[in-house]
């Protein structure tokens, strides 16, 4: 069955339509990726399209959708999980979320050893979630300071993964930082996402993690949107 | 392109530029459906729109008032002509929430996708109440966001701005002297009925104007003569007469708002005058507009406050218009764009 998954959580937008077999394994058809900056919702319904045109398929073979729900930057963030819920809903197939950090952390996997996957979340703060020699989270994801979360995974993991292991490398002196596949890859959210597939499990409220409340201060005036 | 039975194409509208979700479905200018979800409970607190907050409550209500909307419309999918969404002016994070959900339901239905301006869909929802869309005609747009008074040649390709507001917009002014004078936010409906029991004659505020631009508002100067008026009464140990300050300070608005508009049409020969925005459902500012527009030989064209505040059917009324005039779909790289100039 053909599954389209993608991501927004990073400045990175990833997409890929993936054939998911009766035991969930995965084969990739198409792939893409842009480096959005935050033009996340000008880049992913065209990437979507051209990995549908890649594959030489049509949105009605689509039988279910995968979506990364962060943590990550609140809008860009957004823009992954409604275009996700929206072609679900409208093609009426299920939608299933996953955890970015857990896709992120999905392509590290091979190699032994505990793992810390940052990514940016601005403020001086970074994402982050910890994963044991197993690949199973056993902490976060969570929003903290970079120095806070080195002291807390010292000792705890063997690598550090992820866009804010290099941004932050003073955090993280000490550590071995892992600079392969720093970003989320849509094909890892489709194998997580392949065995809720494959046995047709319901879909998912797709909810973002947010992490963080919003920002609850009014703007001074909203006079900008008149037109110029 | 036409829908079922050659009525006109059917379009569903999606609207999110501020804290309203709104998804509209009409087929040529009939109604058919006005499914809203309004955050406005949880910006209260704030006294005005707070942009995250707004972002946030327009994915979670995003499929359920779609689903409302073709629900009592009573069609599916495969009815619909097209998708239209408001691609701008308005808050940046909110407006991309729509886009994206428009952008994602036309690759999944494989139907073309519209990106219309804000502005010019309160100015075709008109159509939806009143039939075909005199043009041109002068448009008076009236918000929280926004105070504009347009000409409008053709509502889908040619708009043309003759003046808007050089500091706070309509509506934000009646929410900061419903703060002033101790009403709910949003102010608006507060003043109007608070100023139904005032005098309008019983303060002189004053009418701002704007040097060298006749089409302009400005309220930031009566905001604060509203605000000195009622500290100097407070301040003196005085009961401060609320519906009389309401009902002066709403007559001062859109004493100003008709005076221009009317303005506007004279100066341009125009006949039709058509007014919206959630500041247009204020009583007094329909009874003066129709009493000036009268005296003047202007047909004065009020959609009902239901379709003045921001909803999707006024974005499905301009993209069924754009169907029906044959403008080419947006590309699916349309950007969500905070400024979005008129055409
Ligand atoms: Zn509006």
């Amino acid at each position: 069955m053909l599954l389209l998954a993608l991501d927004s959580s990073t400045p990175r937008v990833t997409v890929a339509l993936v054939d998911v077999a009766a035991d969930a394994t995965v084969r990739v058809l198409a792939e893409h990726a842009d480096d959005a900056g935050n033009r996340h919702g000008e880049l992913l319904a065209p990437a979507i399209q051209r990995v549908l045109a890649t594959a030489g398929a049509a949105p009605t073979d689509l039988r279910a959708v995968g979506c990364g729900l962060g943590p990550g930057p609140f809008t860009g963030l957004r823009v992954g999980i409604v275009t996700a819920a929206s072609i679900a809903d409208g093609l009426g197939v299920p939608a299933y979320g996953v955890c970015s950090l857990d896709a992120l952390a999905l392509a590290h996997r091979e190699q032994p050893g505990g793992l810390l996957v940052v990514t940016d979340a601005r403020r001086k703060q970074v994402y982050w979630a910890r994963y044991d020699e197993e690949g199973r989270r056993v902490d976060g994801p969570e929003v903290s300071a970079p120095d806070d979360v080195a002291a807390a995974a010292r000792g705890h993991v063997d690598r550090v993964v992820g866009p804010g292991a290099t941004q932050w490398s003073d955090a993280f002196a000490g550590f071995a930082i892992d600079e392969s596949d720093p970003w989320p890859q849509a094909n890892m959210v489709a194998r997580l996402v392949a065995p809720r597939a494959a046995a047709q499990a319901p879909t998912e409220q797709l909810t973002p993690m947010y992490l963080r409340r919003p920002d609850a201060r009014p703007p001074t005036s909203l006079k900008a949107v008149t037109p110029r | 392109m036409t829908g079922p039975r050659g009525l006109g194409p059917l379009v569903l509208g999606i609207e999110t530029s501020c804290d309203e979700t709104g998804v509209g479905v009409v087929r040529g200018d009939e109604l058919l459906a006005d499914a809203l979800a309004s955050s406005v409970d949880e910006h209260a607190r704030f006294g005005g729109v707070v942009p995250e907050v707004a972002s946030r409550a327009h994915l979670e209500a995003m499929q359920p008032t779609v689903h409302r909307a073709l629900a009592d419309a009573g069609v599916t999918w495969s009815d619909v002509d097209a998708i239209a969404v408001t691609a701008g002016p308005g808050l940046a994070g909110a407006l991309l929430v729509g886009v994206a959900a428009a952008k994602a339901y036309a690759v999944a239905l494989g139907k073309p996708l519209y990106g219309v301006n804000h502005l010019a869909a309160h100015v075709a929802v008109d159509r939806l109440a009143n039939g075909d869309l005199p043009e041109p005609c002068v448009a008076l747009l009236v918000s929280g966001g926004h105070s504009s008074l347009l000409v409008v040649p053709d509502v889908t390709g040619t708009v043309e701005p003759l003046g808007q507001t050089v500091d706070d917009a309509a509506g934000e002014a009646f929410d900061k002297v419903a703060r002033v004078l101790g009403l709910p936010f949003p102010g608006g409906p507060h003043i109007d009925r608070a100023a139904r029991d005032g005098d309008a004659a019983a303060i002189d505020f004053p009418r701002g104007v704007v040097r060298d631009a006749p089409y302009s508002f400005t309220f930031s100067g009566l905001k604060t003569a509203v605000a000195r008026w009622v500290e100097a009464r407070t301040r003196a140990g005085e009961q401060v007469p609320v519906d009389d300050v309401a009902a002066s300070f709403q007559e001062a608005v859109v004493d100003v708002l008709t005076k221009r508009a009317v303005a506007a049409c004279r100066d341009r020969g125009i006949d039709h005058l058509v007014i919206g925005g959630g500041v247009a459902a204020n009583s007094r500012l329909r009874a003066l507009a129709a009493q000036r527009c009268e005296a003047a030989g202007i047909v004065l064209r009020t959609p009902p406050p239901r379709l003045c505040t921001d909803n999707g059917a006024m974005v499905a009324a301009l993209g069924a218009l754009m169907v029906e005039r044959d403008v080419a779909p947006s590309p699916l790289d349309l950007p969500a764009d905070p400024a979005l100039a008129l055409a």
